[in-house]
C-alpha cells in the first residue's frame, strides 16, 4: 500500500512537471497549430524572471519582510514576461508563417538560439529592462481610446508610447543593475534559484517523504490546469478561441477578430511557458538550456495526447511520469521480487533512468502505430482536412 | 584664466605621461629577441562555455606570468609567448577543426585545450596524424595514452580510487553500502566499474547505480531507488555532470537524503566553482576529491589563489582544473627550455621527468605523459570550501587501470620504444 501511494505521489510528481511544461504548448501547438520549439526557451524565461525576483526580494528592503513569498509573485511576473515575449514572437516572426509549419518550426528554433545566446551575453538587468519596455510599448494603445490613435496623430501618439515604454526600460535596467550587482554584468553561468525556508524539506506521512517543492509544483500545475479549462470553457474569449481553432474562415465571417485571437492564445501559451519556468527552476538550476531539456518531452506528451485535447495532455503527461517511475525506479521488482528469473532481468536491465527513457520513447512509438492521433483525437471537422 | 590653463596643460601632460607608460607596458616585446605563438582551444560559447572559460582565463594568466619573468629561453634567445585563442563552441568536431587551423595555419608549437573526454576523443586523431602536441588539463576516466597527448589531469588511481577507500574504511558511513549515480556518458560509466571492482576488493557492496542521460534533470526514480537500496543510510559516489548536480542536491535534500540521516555523498565532479553555484547549504557534510583544493594551506597555493583574483576579479575562484592548465603551461615552458627547441619530438623527449612545485605541491611529469600528483579529500564546509581530512602522498598515475577488467596488467611508457602505448606489465 505504502509503495502504491509513493509509486503514485512521483508518478504525478514527475507528470505535473512534465504537464506544467506541456499545457503552453498544449494551446500553441494543440490549438493553433503552431510548432514553437521556442517553446522551451519561453520557459527558460520564466526560470530566469523567478531568478530576479528572488535577488529583488533580497536586496531592496522595503520587500525583503516578504521573501518567503517571493514564489508566488514570480509565478506572476513570469506569466507576464514570457507572454510578452511570446506575443512579441508571433508579431514578428510567426505571424507571417501560418500555414507552413516547416518555415515557422526553422523560424522558431532560430529564436531559440538568440533567446539562448540573449541571456549569455546581455547582462540580466537591461534584458529585463528590454522585457519592460517591450510589455509597456505592445499594451500601452490597449488602454488609450481608439479615437486618439486614428492619422496622423495616433501614429505620433504611438510613437512616443514606445519612445515613453523605452525610456522606461531604459530606467529599469540602470536602476536594476545598480540595485543587483549580480544583475548587472552578463554571464553564462548557470544561477540558482532557493527556494525560501518554508518550502525546502519534506512532510512525513504515513512513512512517506513528500518534498514540499513537489507538493507546490502539483499545486501549481493544477491551478494552470483549472484557469486554462476555466478560460477556454466558460469565457468568451475561450469560446471565440475554440470557435478560431474549428474553422478560421467561418469564424472570421462571423465577425470573430482573428488576428486578436491568435495574439491571445499565443500569449496565453507562452505566459504558461513562463510558469512552468518557475516551476522548473524550483528543481535544479536556471541556465540558458534549461527548457531545451524539457522541448522533447513537451512534444511527446502533446502528440500522445492528441493534438488539441486538453484532456489528452493531462492524461498522457500522468502516464508517461507514473511509467516512469514504475519502470525507472525498479518498482515492479520491489514489489514482485520472486519472478521467474528472464523477466525479471530483462525489467532490471531497464530499470535506470536512461534506459527507462528508451523503454518509454519505444512505448509511445509503438502507441503511435496504433493510434496515430493520439489517445484523443480531435473529432470534428478541422479547417486542415 | 591662467590657472585654468595651466591646469590643462599639466592634465595634458599627465595623461600623456599616463599613455606613454601604457604603451611601455604593453609592449615590451622590445626586451624579448623574438615571439613564440601558443594556441588555446577551449569552449567559449555553448553548455561548456562556463567550465571551460575558467581555464582560459587561467592559462592567460600563466602566459602573462612568464612573459613577465622573461619569457621562453631557447638556445640563448628570449621569446615572448603569445596566444591564439580559439573557440570549440562546446561541439565536438569543431575542436578537431580548430585544432587542424592551429596547427596548419598559425603553426603554433604546442595547443592548450579540451576539457570533456568527447572533445579529446575528437581531437586525438588530428594531433596522431599530424604529429602534434596537445595539453589536457582535465581529471578523466584514463584507459587511454598517446604519445601526441599530455595529460595533466587526474586518472582513476588519483582520484577515484583513494577515495572510495576513504569512504568505506574511514568515513562516517564507514563500511556501509555504495550506490553509483552519475550522467550517462563515458567518465561515470568508466569511474564506476572501477569503482564497483574496487569496492568488491575492499568487501563491500554496491547495492545499486544508475545514469542519469546528459540534460535530463529528473531525479524522482533515483531518489526512490536510493531509498529502496539503502534504506538505513549509505555510502552514495556521485559522478553527476554539472547542472544535474544541482537538481540532484536541492532534491534529496528534500527527501531526506542528508548526512544527518547517514547518507553521505562523495562527489568527484564538484569543485569551489561549482560548490557556489549549487549553494554550500546543500553541500555541506558531503564530500569531494580533488588533486588541489583551494583551501590548501601553502604559499604555493595561497599565491595562486591571489594572483588569479587580483587578475580575474575578487569574486573569483581556483579550483582543480584550473591549477592544472596552469601547471601544464609552465611545464611546457620548462621543458621546451630544456629541450632547447620548439620541435615537437626534442620538447616531448624532455618533458617527461620535469617536476614543477604546483600549487598543490610537487608534481612529476611520468614516462605515459601523465603527472604524479597528491590526492585530496575533503568535506564540504558551509564557507563554500573544503576542510581537507586526508592527504596522500605523491600518487603516481594508471594511464591503463588496473582495476578495470578490461585493461588490467597494462601500462604504458613512451619513453621506451618497445613498450609504447599499451604494454604488459
Amino acid at each position: 500500500m505504502q509503495l502504491i501511494l509513493e509509486s503514485l505521489f512521483n508518478g504525478v510528481a514527475i507528470g505535473s512537471v512534465l504537464l506544467v511544461a506541456a499545457l503552453g504548448l498544449a494551446i500553441v501547438f494543440g490549438l493553433m497549430g503552431v510548432i514553437n520549439l521556442a517553446h522551451g526557451e519561453l520557459m527558460m524565461l520564466g526560470a530566469y524572471s523567478t531568478y530576479i525576483t528572488q535577488l529583488i526580494f533580497k536586496q531592496v528592503s522595503f520587500l525583503k519582510p516578504f521573501y518567503d513569498s517571493y514564489v508566488i509573485v514570480a509565478i506572476g511576473i513570469a506569466f507576464l514576461v514570457s507572454g510578452t515575449v511570446g506575443i512579441l514572437l508571433e508579431r514578428t516572426v510567426i505571424r507571417r508563417l501560418y500555414g507552413s509549419p516547416l518555415e515557422t518550426l526553422l523560424a522558431t528554433w532560430g529564436v531559440s538560439l538568440i533567446l539562448q545566446q540573449f541571456v549569455r551575453s546581455v547582462p540580466l538587468a537591461y534584458g529585463s529592462g528590454l522585457v519592460i519596455a517591450l510589455f509597456f510599448g505592445l499594451f500601452a494603445p490597449l488602454f488609450i481610446s481608439d479615437d486618439l490613435l486614428q492619422g496622423a496623430k495616433g501614429k505620433l501618439i504611438r510613437a512616443s508610447t514606445w519612445g515613453f515604454s523605452a525610456l522606461l526600460g531604459v530606467a529599469t535596467g540602470g536602476i536594476l543593475s545598480s540595485l543587483v550587482s549580480k544583475l548587472s554584468r552578463a554571464s553564462a553561468r548557470n544561477v540558482d534559484v532557493t527556494a525560501p525556508a518554508w518550502m525546502r524539506g519534506g512532510i512525513d506521512f504515513v512513512g512517506i517523504t513528500f518534498p514540499k517543492t513537489r507538493l507546490l509544483i502539483i499545486f501549481i500545475t493544477l491551478i494552470s490546469v483549472l484557469v486554462v479549462i476555466f478560460f477556454l470553457d466558460k469565457t468568451a474569449w475561450g469560446m471565440r478561441i475554440r470557435a478560431v481553432t474549428q474553422n478560421r474562415p467561418m469564424s472570421d465571417c462571423l465577425g470573430i477578430s482573428t488576428e486578436t485571437v491568435d495574439i491571445i492564445t499565443f500569449g496565453i501559451g507562452s505566459g504558461l511557458a513562463g510558469v512552468a519556468g518557475v516551476a522548473v527552476s524550483l528543481l535544479g538550476s536556471v541556465g540558458p538550456n534549461v527548457g531545451g531539456n524539457y522541448i522533447v518531452g513537451c512534444f511527446m506528451v502533446v502528440v500522445l495526447g492528441g493534438v488539441g485535447n486538453l484532456l489528452g495532455t493531462i492524461l498522457a503527461s500522468f502516464s508517461i511520469g507514473i511509467m516512469t517511475d514504475l519502470i525507472g525506479a525498479g518498482r515492479l521488482l520491489t514489489i514482485w521480487p520472486e519472478m521467474p528469473s528472464p523477466l525479471y532481468s530483462t525489467i532490471d536491465f531497464f530499470a535506470t533512468t536512461s534506459m527507462a527513457r528508451v523503454m518509454i520513447f519505444a512505448l509511445i512509438v509503438i502507441f503511435l502505430q496504433f493510434r496515430p492521433t493520439g489517445m484523443f483525437p480531435q473529432k470534428g471537422r478541422m479547417v486542415e482536412s | 584664466m591662467k590657472l585654468s590653463k595651466r591646469i590643462f596643460a599639466g592634465l595634458a601632460t599627465a595623461s600623456l605621461a599616463v599613455t606613454v607608460t601604457a604603451c611601455g607596458g604593453s609592449d615590451s616585446a622590445g626586451n624579448f629577441d623574438d615571439t613564440v605563438t601558443v594556441g588555446i582551444l577551449h569552449s567559449l560559447s555553448g553548455t561548456m562555455a562556463i567550465s571551460e572559460s575558467t581555464l582560459v582565463d587561467t592559462e592567460k594568466m600563466a602566459i602573462e606570468e612568464i612573459n613577465a619573468a622573461g619569457g621562453v629561453t631557447v638556445d640563448g634567445k628570449s621569446y615572448k609567448i603569445e596566444y591564439i585563442v580559439e573557440d570549440g563552441a562546446s561541439d565536438w568536431p569543431t575542436f578537431a577543426e580548430k585544432s587542424k587551423k592551429l596547427i596548419d595555419q598559425d603553426g603554433v608549437p604546442v595547443v592548450f585545450g579540451g576539457w570533456t573526454s568527447a572533445s579529446r576523443k575528437a581531437m586525438l586523431p588530428v594531433y596522431e596524424s599530424k604529429d602534434a602536441f596537445l595539453y589536457y588539463p582535465i581529471q578523466y576516466e584514463a584507459q587511454e595514452c598517446s604519445n601526441n597527448i599530455f595529460y595533466t589531469g587526474a586518472t582513476p588511481n588519483q582520484q577515484s580510487e583513494p577515495a572510495t577507500d576513504f569512504m568505506y574504511k574511514r568515513s562516517p558511513a564507514a563500511g556501509g553500502d555504495f550506490f553509483l549515480v552519475g550522467s550517462d556518458y563515458v567518465f561515470p560509466r568508466t569511474s564506476n566499474t572501477i569503482t564497483k571492482a574496487q569496492v568488491k576488493q575492499l568487501g563491500g557492496k554496491v547495492v545499486g547505480e544508475d545514469y542519469l542521460p546528459l540534460g535530463n534533470t529528473e531525479v524522482a526514480p533515483i531518489i526512490s531507488k536510493i531509498k529502496v537500496a539503502l534504506p538505513e543510510g549509505g555510502i552514495i559516489i556521485n559522478t553527476l555532470n554539472g547542472d544535474q548536480n544541482v537538481a540532484f542536491f536541492k532534491q534529496i535534500q528534500d527527501a531526506g537524503i542528508t548526512p544527518s540521516n547517514g547518507y553521505y555523498v562523495m562527489n568527484y565532479s564538484i569543485a569551489e566553482e561549482e560548490i557556489s553555484t549549487i549553494g554550500p547549504e546543500f553541500l555541506e557534510g558531503h564530500y569531494g576529491a580533488w588533486n588541489y583544493m583551494m583551501s590548501i594551506d601553502t604559499p604555493a597555493s595561497k599565491k595562486f589563489a591571489k594572483s588569479f583574483k587580483k587578475r580575474w576579479g575578487n569574486d573569483r575562484v581556483v579550483a582543480d582544473p584550473q591549477e592544472s592548465a596552469y601547471n601544464m603551461v609552465y611545464l611546457w615552458k620548462q621543458a621546451v627550455e630544456d629541450a632547447g627547441t620548439f620541435d615537437d619530438n626534442a620538447v616531448r623527449e624532455a618533458l617527461v621527468g620535469q617536476t614543477f612545485d604546483a600549487p598543490q605541491g610537487p608534481v612529476e611529469v611520468m614516462p605515459n605523459h601523465h603527472l604524479s600528483q597528491t590526492v585530496r579529500i575533503g568535506e564540504i564546509n558551509s564557507e563554500g570550501g573544503f576542510t581537507i581530512l586526508e592527504e596522500t602522498g605523491v600518487v603516481e598515475p594508471q594511464a591503463w587501470n588496473q582495476k578495470h577488467p578490461s585493461s588490467k596488467g597494462y601500462a604504458c611508457d613512451w619513453t621506451d620504444p618497445k613498450k609504447g602505448e599499451k604494454y604488459r606489465l
